[in-house]
């Protein structure tokens, strides 16, 4: 039965009712996608609103590291006489590891945040609710939606992120040494194969998840205050990038079992 | 002959006038369906008790009246009416169904018969408030054509008396506006039970009373019962049948406006000393 029971626990008690919490929450979410309808026009614009207003954020952010890495390491590489090989190193980095991770976090900060703020402030209002006893259903609508558009959005931005991330580092090397466009990207394409991609990529779809599970888990369930939004938007912020640091460690050890052995 | 005996045979085998009374008493009580009866609701929230020994019991087309002061658990009442609450023990039924016995299913079907209007009128602030009003249609009704749609948004509209605020987002409303169209919103549905928490709350006494006068004036048109729980006193004035005044987790004095306004009962008496 969807309904609160209200009680006061504290200590180990409170944890482990919160791990049963998001497991109840996690189920709900799933049995969600497929009863009832799906909310099209909502999930849509869920992907406009975390996809398309995060691309600018996530585009600047990559830019610059792309360029800073290569500032970073041409010092070293210059030492050994191995200039020609920063395209290569800067994307197998990129691709593999600060790319996603770096676009996961900030996407931590700027979407987890907002929905978790949001949800929150709705639950303040008595808007969620409102929603539960007219009937409707809040999960479907809020939740789904916005879990969904968050783990498709993520891997698009960081393969966006990625791109961007190279044209920063060509960039860079151009200030100090003078390589084509041409050259640049055939040596970073031919730096990456198949197995450095997959695994970036896949986890990726886990960092969006995260993300979006994470705000909505913290929005659904604030309290009651408002005080509580803020407090709802902050835990998301900091769980989700706790939960992207976890799951890469998890990913990057199966990937070294399956890939680089 | 027949019809007379069938019509009233109290009177035809006694003679009696007394008797008929009697029997027509009997007849309105057996006619008077109760749509909500609640029977030692408790709940408690941690070691406070806020709901000790709650008992009511509402018949169709009844507008009753809950007044208490404020941290009584009124609100908590109509949580467990609609199941966002579970009472610790006790029993909560709403059309002869237990309510914290039913499956999702159920329980949203039962939902389906239910309006809540929020104390703060909970509309969805990201949509206009046309968005709002077909929310519940959509979603609940799954009501697709375009057509059936503004008519019934139109409708409720009219009603409530702010058609033109059909595009507007909810911060451009005042607070009374917004109670309309929270009003409006669950009214939409056509909901055989309206739960209204505290509708006066915030507004001035102008606006107060016409929200009052709205709520009569929308149960009169589409023949609700209703359970308000309210502190404001001309909101209970205008709307009640029945009042039911809530002290300490229960239910303490009952009655109509007038007769509890010469009550002996001292809490009672609190509560009216300020209507003249």
């Amino acid at each position: 039965m969807a309904a609160v029971q209200e009680q006061e626990l504290t200590g180990w008690k409170k944890w482990l009712a919160g791990i049963g919490d998001q497991c109840v929450f996690f189920t709900r979410f799933f049995r969600n996608i497929f009863t009832g309808g799906f909310e099209w026009s909502e999930f849509v614009r869920q992907c406009y609103e975390i996809g398309y207003r995060s691309m600018m954020l996530v585009g600047i952010t990559s830019f610059i590291m792309g360029a800073v890495l290569i500032l970073q390491l041409r010092p070293s590489f210059v030492k050994f006489g191995e200039e020609s090989m920063l395209p290569t190193s800067l994307t197998v980095s990129l691709i593999r590891e600060i790319g996603p991770v770096i676009t996961a976090l900030i996407c931590a900060g700027k979407i987890a945040s907002s929905i978790g703020a949001e949800l929150g402030s709705m639950k303040v209002t008595e808007q969620i609710d409102a929603m539960e006893v007219s009937g409707a259903n809040p999960l479907q609508y809020l939740v789904v939606t916005r879990i969904l558009a968050v783990t498709l959005m993520v891997p698009l931005l960081t393969v966006i992120g990625d791109v961007i991330g190279l044209l920063g580092g060509f960039l860079a090397i151009n200030f100090t040494d003078s390589i084509s466009f041409y050259l640049y990207f055939h040596k970073c394409i031919a730096s990456i194969d198949f197995s450095d991609f997959l695994p970036a990529f896949v986890k990726t779809i886990f960092f969006g998840f995260a993300i979006g599970f994470v705000g909505c888990y913290k929005g659904f369930n604030s309290n009651k205050g408002t005080a509580s939004v803020g407090i709802a938007a902050n835990s998301a912020v900091v769980t989700a990038s706790l939960w992207i640091f976890v799951i890469d460690a998890f990913c990057v050890q199966i990937t070294s079992l399956l890939f680089y052995r | 002959m027949t019809r007379s005996v069938f019509k009233s045979p109290a009177y035809y085998f006694t003679g009696n006038m007394e008797a008929v009374a009697a029997q027509k008493k009997q007849t309105t009580k057996a006619k008077a369906e109760v749509v909500i009866s609640i029977k030692g609701l408790k709940k408690s929230f941690g070691k406070k008790d806020v709901l000790k020994d709650i008992n009511l019991e509402v018949n169709r087309g009844e507008n009753v009246v809950v007044m208490g002061r404020s941290g009584e658990g009124k609100s908590v009442t109509i949580e467990c009416i609609v199941g966002m609450l579970i009472p610790d023990a006790g029993s909560v039924k709403v059309f002869n169904e237990e309510v914290a016995d039913l499956n999702d299913k159920k329980l949203k079907e039962l939902r389906m018969k239910i309006g809540f209007l929020f104390q703060s009128g909970a509309l969805f602030d990201s949509m206009t408030v046309r968005e709002n009003l077909e929310f519940p249609l959509t979603r609940v009704l799954k009501i697709k054509d375009q057509h059936e749609l503004d008519e019934r948004v139109k409708e409720v509209l009219e009603g409530v008396g702010l058609l033109d605020a059909i595009d507007k987002l909810p911060s451009d409303l005042s607070g009374g506006m917004r109670k309309r169209i929270g009003l409006a919103r669950t009214l939409i549905i056509k909901p055989e039970i309206m739960l209204y928490d505290e509708p006066t709350t915030g507004l001035d006494p102008i606006t107060s009373r016409e929200i009052s006068e709205l709520i009569l004036d929308m149960q009169k048109k589409y023949k609700t019962t209703s359970l308000i729980i309210t502190h404001d006193m001309e909101c209970a004035r205008i709307t009640a049948d029945r009042v039911v005044i809530m002290n300490d987790g229960a239910y303490i004095a009952e009655g109509s406006f007038d007769s509890l306004h010469k009550s002996k009962n001292e809490i009672v008496k609190e509560f009216f000393k300020d209507i003249s």
